[in-house]
Order: structure tokens, then sequence, then C-alpha cells
């Protein structure tokens, strides 16, 4: 852990991504191989089951630091950070034990499902032999968790210093369901290691901020709606049919109406495309929260499958007959694509995302504006050149959505962040007015700059009405213009309607509680939406 | 029951039968300052008394006012009451305040630590029956390594530095924390200073507190001039124009908050250094035992539950609002 934490240290230490780099590249190089491994795992949030809850671990911490409870989630309130508290509150470590990160995490693994005294005995033995640092590593890892502000191309770019390996192959040789508890170092490398059903890196896009008329002809641009479900890349390869979702998770179990397209996709075809609830008889998209209901879910019952079917609409095709042809211009990819859907028969839940035509801007202009029509976010521009690059790189690929909804509304609870917002107001109840009153209708935490949130701060330390416990109580002064995305009926809330993405634009300081929307206004806008 | 020694109004702590207050926050006749820091020796007191080490720092902040200094230790009377002041550990000259009505002890820490740090008057326990106590780090996540240790990683941040070539600025405010420094770092390098600095070194070096010497710095002064040296400058000046005209450096910075990794991260800064002006939890509890009194109120920090803390520990305990932090800690404030 020591070599680890000493990693740790140096990249907790600076915002400066050159310096980041060096030390991971450095630690690539020099640490024990199979630390190596995990490092990688952990920052591309691969963690091991977790052996001990959260209510476990505050109990034995609270008692070990010889505090009550209560004083226990003080200082959580605080810090933000149940594995930094616990560092914190506990002793100074009498003797020092000397573990490896592996060594460490294995002995973590042997844990799950051994009985409760093993668990804290093992626990307890480490807090008391770790110093700060490496026992806040060591708590991490049991909460999960890990950030510890290295993004994946930092990575990559990291391990490609450090290995030699291009950036690029290195990005794909790292995805998939690769165990580190059993991959070596250079299997990882190599890429022998993500199995038959490995992904490739998502191509993401940007967010378009001017005017398309500076992108060029419209010509050189494929449209297509942005659609409002997940994103996932479908793998069918001999011996492996997988769906994974952008967040690299595998999700093929969640879908089990998709399996019939196992036995009718060539072998080695990979296909990126949107994943969506379907009207059954409509034959048009449902909304997000259709699809949501159905993502939390391990197992999806039969009525839901029934309402709210899953089909694929395909935006590109990444593997051609086993063949990689990301490097092929989109257009050649699309017409592949074509030619693969035009081929399965009738019936299957997968077909292609139709590209929206238009001759001019203003003409897609006016497609775009009838996107929530289409059940669509707004508009996708590709250029028909592109290759299908590895993560987030501006140029080819653009977001065109829509301007959010927006509704004045203003605070009336105020609650302290986590991590680096910690003992910072910056979670908000919002409410909006029902005839005579206030009703809390959302929430939201950013949209603000951390100017803002520390004026705010001062603002809700010195008008707090009442407390409880973390949640603090304000008069309704506080006015802030809220964006949404969409909304739906929702019974759990008292204001009858839940808002989607809801966040700050704007601090309203020119408005007064007397000029925030009302709740009919919502209501209006939930009607219309359908 | 007589009235108490001391209540707590919106003018800041006052003494009733003495009819003076204690680091009152808005113009009163008679201030009985605990120290120089700006959040306790405010602006536009008619009269005000200090420890005479305390005075120097009041009067080159405030300018011309009407005060008198005392020394530690030596009973005054006003009015009604016997005031004396006693080191508290916080800065050179800091006292804790006590007021002594026909018997009845009451003690204002005013800011303090427990741990001496070899240049402020090393904190001082004073028997009473109700002790106010500052608990601006009342949790139990507090809890200071010994100085020296902290000195040492200073130390060797610094020496990492100069062998790269780098000028090291240290964060610290320029009153205390900044002349503490001066004082515990090992000399292995050109010290150099801000102008806010270098204005409270001349104060204290004028009234005999030993500091190390120092260099302002100018415009011809920068890391080429003065290679491996060590900068200490006020919170603010880090990342500005200033410090980036000294050439390639690494800043850190050095207050008791940087013990919480959300608050480091959320400054934007790299390095944080533990050290702090105040009491740590332990330092709290031990300062408030040390009294022997039965009753404390608690300000400046994490008042609620330090307070509830208290009174499962068998204490009185109350509140005391102040009117600038409400009853919350606000880590980007004033010194700490």
């Amino acid at each position: 852990m020591k070599r680890f934490a000493a990693l740790f240290e140096a990249l907790d230490a600076t915002t400066k991504t050159g310096a980041k780099t060096a030390a991971l590249a450095d630690y690539f190089r020099t640490a024990p191989e199979a630390d190596r491994v995990w490092t990688v795992a952990l920052l591309t949030g691969r963690r091991p089951r977790r052996a001990v809850n959260s209510t476990e671990l505050r109990l034995w911490a609270a008692k070990a630091a010889g505090i009550p409870d209560w004083l226990f989630e003080e200082s959580y309130t605080v810090v933000g950070d149940l594995a930094e508290t616990i560092a914190l509150l506990l002793p100074p470590p009498q003797a020092f034990i000397d573990i490896s990160l592996d060594g460490a995490i294995r002995s973590l693994i042997q844990l799950t499902g051994q009985p409760v005294e093993a668990r804290k005995a093992a626990v307890l033995e480490a807090w008391a032999g770790l110093p700060v640092t490496e026992r806040f590593l060591y708590n991490k890892l049991l909460t999960g968790g890990f950030r510890m502000g290295v993004a994946q191309g930092l990575l990559t770019r990291a391990l490609a210093q450090a290995t030699g390996v291009e950036e690029a192959t290195l990005a794909h040789r790292l995805m998939g369901n690769w165990d580190p508890a059993r991959t070596p170092f250079a299997a990882l490398i190599e890429g022998d290691a993500g199995g038959d059903a490995r992904p490739y890196p998502f191509a993401l896009a940007s967010q378009l901020e001017g005017v398309p008329e500076a992108l060029g002809l419209t010509q050189d641009w494929l449209a297509e709606w942005k659609w409002d479900g997940i994103r996932g890349q479908l793998i069918a390869r001999p011996g492996a049919f997988a769906l994974w979702s952008r967040g690299e998770e595998l999700i093929t179990d969640r879908f089990p109406d998709l399996a019939p397209l196992a036995d009718f996709l060539p072998e080695g075809t990979v296909i990126d495309g949107e994943i969506l609830a379907w009207h059954p008889e409509e034959n048009r998209p449902l909304p997000f929260a259709a699809l949501q209901k159905r993502i939390g879910r391990k197992t999806v019952p039969k009525s839901l499958l029934a309402a709210a079917p899953a089909r694929i609409l395909a935006y590109d095709l990444l593997e051609d007959a086993g063949k990689d042809i990301r490097d092929l211009p989109l257009s050649q990819r699309r017409t592949r694509l074509t030619a693969i859907l035009e081929a399965l028969p009738p019936g299957l839940p997968l077909a292609l995302s139709p590209g929206l035509t238009a001759d001019t801007w203003q003409s897609l202009a006016a497609t775009r504006a009838t996107a929530r029509e289409a059940q669509a976010e707004g508009v996708m521009l590709k250029r028909a050149t592109s290759t299908y690059f590895a993560g987030r790189r501006r140029g080819d690929w653009w977001k065109w959505k829509l301007d959010p909804y927006t509704v004045d509304a203003v605070m009336l609870y105020a609650q302290a962040g986590h991590g680096r917002r910690a003992n910072l107001f910056t979670d908000f109840t919002f409410g909006i007015r029902d005839g005579n009153e206030l009703v809390p209708f959302t929430k939201a935490y950013s949209g603000l700059t951390d100017a803002e949130f520390a004026e705010i701060t001062r603002w809700v330390q010195s008008h707090t009405m009442e407390r409880f416990g973390p949640v603090r109580k304000v008069p309704a002064e506080l006015v802030f213009e809220i964006g949404f995305e969409g909304l739906q009926a929702s019974p759990r809330h008292k204001s009858g309607i839940a808002l989607r993405f809801p966040r700050m634009l704007r601090w309203r300081r020119d408005k007064g509680v007397d000029e925030v929307d009302t709740l009919d206004s919502l209501r209006a806008l939930l009607k219309a939406a359908g | 029951m007589s009235s108490p020694v001391l209540t707590f109004t919106d003018r800041g702590i006052y003494c009733p039968p003495g009819d003076f207050y204690i680091d009152p926050w808005r113009p009163v006749p008679r201030a009985v300052i605990t120290h120089g820091h700006s959040d306790h020796a405010r602006h536009g007191m008619e009269s005000y008394l200090a420890t005479t080490q305390a005075l120097p720092v009041i009067r080159r902040r405030l300018g011309p006012i009407t005060a008198e200094g005392i020394p530690y230790g030596e009973a005054r009377k006003i009015g009604g009451a016997t005031v004396s002041f006693h080191p508290a550990g916080h800065v050179p000259g800091s006292a804790q305040i006590r007021v002594d009505v026909g018997g009845e002890v009451w003690v204002v820490s005013g800011d303090y630590k427990t741990e001496p740090d070899g240049l402020a008057e090393p904190f001082d326990p004073v028997p009473c029956h109700t002790f106010i106590s500052e608990c601006t780090f009342g949790l139990p996540i507090f809890r200071w390594e010994p100085q020296l240790q902290v000195m040492n990683r200073i130390a060797a941040w610094w020496a990492a530095n100069a062998v790269l070539g780098k000028t090291s600025i240290l964060g610290a405010y320029s009153f205390g924390k900044a002349q503490r420094l001066l004082a515990g770092l090992p000399g292995i390098g050109p010290i150099l200073t801000h102008g806010a600095v270098e204005e409270m070194n001349g104060v204290l070096r004028d009234q005999g507190y030993p500091l190390p010497g120092t260099t302002r710095v100018t415009p011809e002064v920068t890391g080429k001039s003065h290679p491996g040296a060590l900068v200490i400058a006020p919170p603010s000046a880090l990342g500005s124009a200033w410090a980036t005209r000294l050439g390639p450096s690494d800043e850190a910075f050095v207050s008791g908050w940087m013990a919480v990794r959300g608050i480091r991260r959320r400054r934007a800064l790299g390095t944080g250094f533990v050290l702090s002006d105040h009491a740590d939890w332990h330092g709290l509890n031990d300062a408030i035992g040390a009294t022997g009194a039965t009753r404390v109120f608690v300000t400046h920090g994490y008042t609620a539950p330090f307070r509830h803390w208290l009174e499962t520990q068998g204490y009185d305990a109350g509140i005391v609002a102040t009117q600038f932090t409400g009853d919350d800690v606000e880590p980007a404030g004033p010194e700490a």
C-alpha cells in the first residue's frame, strides 16, 4: 500500500495533468506488476465486491475512535467522504503493516461472505496498522467509489508512456470484462485480457456551442436524432453476444428482449446504437421514464417487457465480418450497417437510426425544433468522413441539443455537498407557487460557480431557520432559474411531477419570491409532453 | 443570584458590572481585545485594552486609536469587575481574558492553541467557573501532528523544490502563522517574504520576538536572484501574478483546514500542510478540562455538535452566536 499511497499523494498534490501523467507513468514502470493491474482496474471503475457494508464500517469506526455514533455522523457531514472520515477519526497507528495493494485487495476478496466477526477483526487490524493515507485508501477499497482525479485519457496516456504501446490501441485493450485478480500486467497491455465480448471505446460527441453554419456545408454532415435512451454497444461474435452500456457495464441480461438478435446478426458484428423503450403498438420510442423503470432491475418482469419492450436504433458499425472498420469513413460504415440491417428478417428489435435529410442548416434547424415530438433530445451532427475515434475529440461529432425547459423557483432548503464541496451548501430544494403555497418540487446541485456557492453558503449560515440533521430550512428569498430536459408525472413527489436532469441555470438576483413560476405552468408542460 | 458576569449582545460579549465589551464587532466605548487578528480587533472603538505584547500589531492595523496595554497576569479593576490577561498560545501577544466579579470567575478564551509553538507565549490554563471557548476545530476529525513533524515535512518539500530549481511559495496568514513558520523552519535556504508578511515581521522584531532574517520581495527579487528560496506570502497571493513573477515555483497552503481533502481540493491547491494556530479536538477538550469550569459556552466553529458533546461529558454547555460566521464555520474565512 505504501507505493500506491505515494502515487495517490503525488496525484492528489497537483492539479497539473502533466505532473499527474508523469507520476502515473513512473508508477506503471516501477510498481509491482500485480499492483499495476489493480491500479488500472481501480482507475477504470473495476472494483472488488464489497466485503463490508457502510453501516458496519460506521459502527466499527465510531467504536474504535471512542466517539458516539451521532458525533461520527456530524464528522461525516463535514468531511463528506466516509473513507476519509474514518481515516481521520481513528487514533494514529501503533504498529505498521507492510502490505502490497494486491495483497490488501486479495485479503478483502477472501473476506466476502465470511462471518461478521472475521470481517470486523480483519478491518480493525488493518486500521490499527496503517498510516492515515494508506488507511484512507484501504477504506476506499472497502467502500468503493474510487476517484483519484484521473480521467481515462490521462490513464491511457500514462500507460502508453510506460509501455510504448500506442494510446488508442491501449484504450481498446483496457475495455471489456477482464478480471484483475487473474490478469497479468503483460496480458492486459498486449490485449489478451478482454475476452471475446470486449467492446470498443465509445466515440463521444461534444456540445455544439456556436451556430451550425460554422461547420461548413450541410452535405458534408450526417444528421440524425439524438435519441433519449441509453447509448450501447452490441457485440455479436462467435461465442459471444453482449450488450455494453457507455459506462462499460455489461447489461446483456437486463434486456432479454434483445437476445433473439444473437441468432440473426452475422458473426463478427459490432453495432453502436441507442437502447430505447418502444411503444408496442405505435412504433415509436417511449419517454425515457419508461426505460428508466427497466434499468434499475436485474430481472425485468414480464409485464414490463410487454409494456416497454426494448429496441436498438443503430448509429454505427464498428466491426464487420470480424474486421475492425473504425478507421473507415462514417459514410462507408453506414452503408455497411444499412446492408446488415436490411438483410435481417422483419420483426427484430433492431433498426437503423434514420438520417435526417436537409439541404440547408436552416431547414435542419426547423427539423430540430420538432425533436420533442419525435421523443428526441435534439440532433446529432457527424462528419461524413469521420473515423470512429476513441473517447471525446472535438471537431467531427457534435450534439446539437434543444434548449432545456426552464422555470423560476425559490430555494426552500439547503444541504452541504460531499467531497470537494463538503462544508459548502450546494444541494438545494426548490419550491414553486401553488395557489398561496410554495410546494417543494425539485432538487438541484449544479450549475453555479464556486464563488456563487460560497456566497450562498454564507447566506444560508446566517439565515438558517430550522435544522433537520444536515438540512437547513431557509427563508423563501433566493430565486433561481432551473433548467431541465423533461418531466413526468410522479406520485412520489409532493408536487406530483418529477423533472429530468434539473440544474440551476442562473441565480436570478433580480427576481423575488413573488415572481416564481406556478405548479400549473408545469402541469401544462406535462400535458403538452404527453 | 446577581446579574451574570458576562452577557451576549449584538455588539459582542458584554460585562455589565465593568461596562466593557470583549472583542466587540460594533463600535463601543470600551473594548477589551484578546489579540490582533482583524476579526477580533476591529475599527471604531472609543478605547482599547489589550496585552502590552498585542498592542503594537493592533496599532499598526487600526491606525491612531486610544489604547492601553498591560502585562500578562496584571489585575485591572474596571468598574465592578477585575480583568486580567493570560497567554492563549494563538499568536504573539494573544490572551485569554479573565473577568472576576465578586469571586465569580469567567474566562473568555479568544482564539487559542495548546501546543507551544516556540514564538507565541504558551497557553496557560486559567481556573474559572465559566469558560467561553472557541471551537473552530471542534470535531474529532481534527487531530494535529506535533509541530516538529509538520515543520520537517515542509522543510522536505522546500528542499525537494530547491533541487528541481523551483521556488517554494507557502501561503500563510501574514500575522501569526507566517512568523511561526519563520521561527520553526530550519534555515536551508534564503527566506523571502511578501510585503504584508514583512510588515508584521517588522512589528514583532521591534518587540524583540526572535525571527530569522528575511528579504522582502521586490521587483529585483526572483527565483533567479535567490535560488532555492522559500517565499512566505498571504494565501491570496498564491496563483497570482505576483507569484508567477518569481519564476518556476511550487505552491502550498498552511492551515488546519488542509486536514480535509475536500476543502483542500476546493481551493484547487495541490499541496496543503496541516498546521493550525487553533486547538484541535483533544486540545479543546484538554483546555476545557484544565479550567475546572462546570459551565462552558462555545463560539466560533462547530458549535452545535461541540456543545452537544460537552453536555454528554457532564458540562452545562451553551452556544454564543457570533455575527460574522453565524454559528458555522467558514473554511475560507479568517486566520486558521
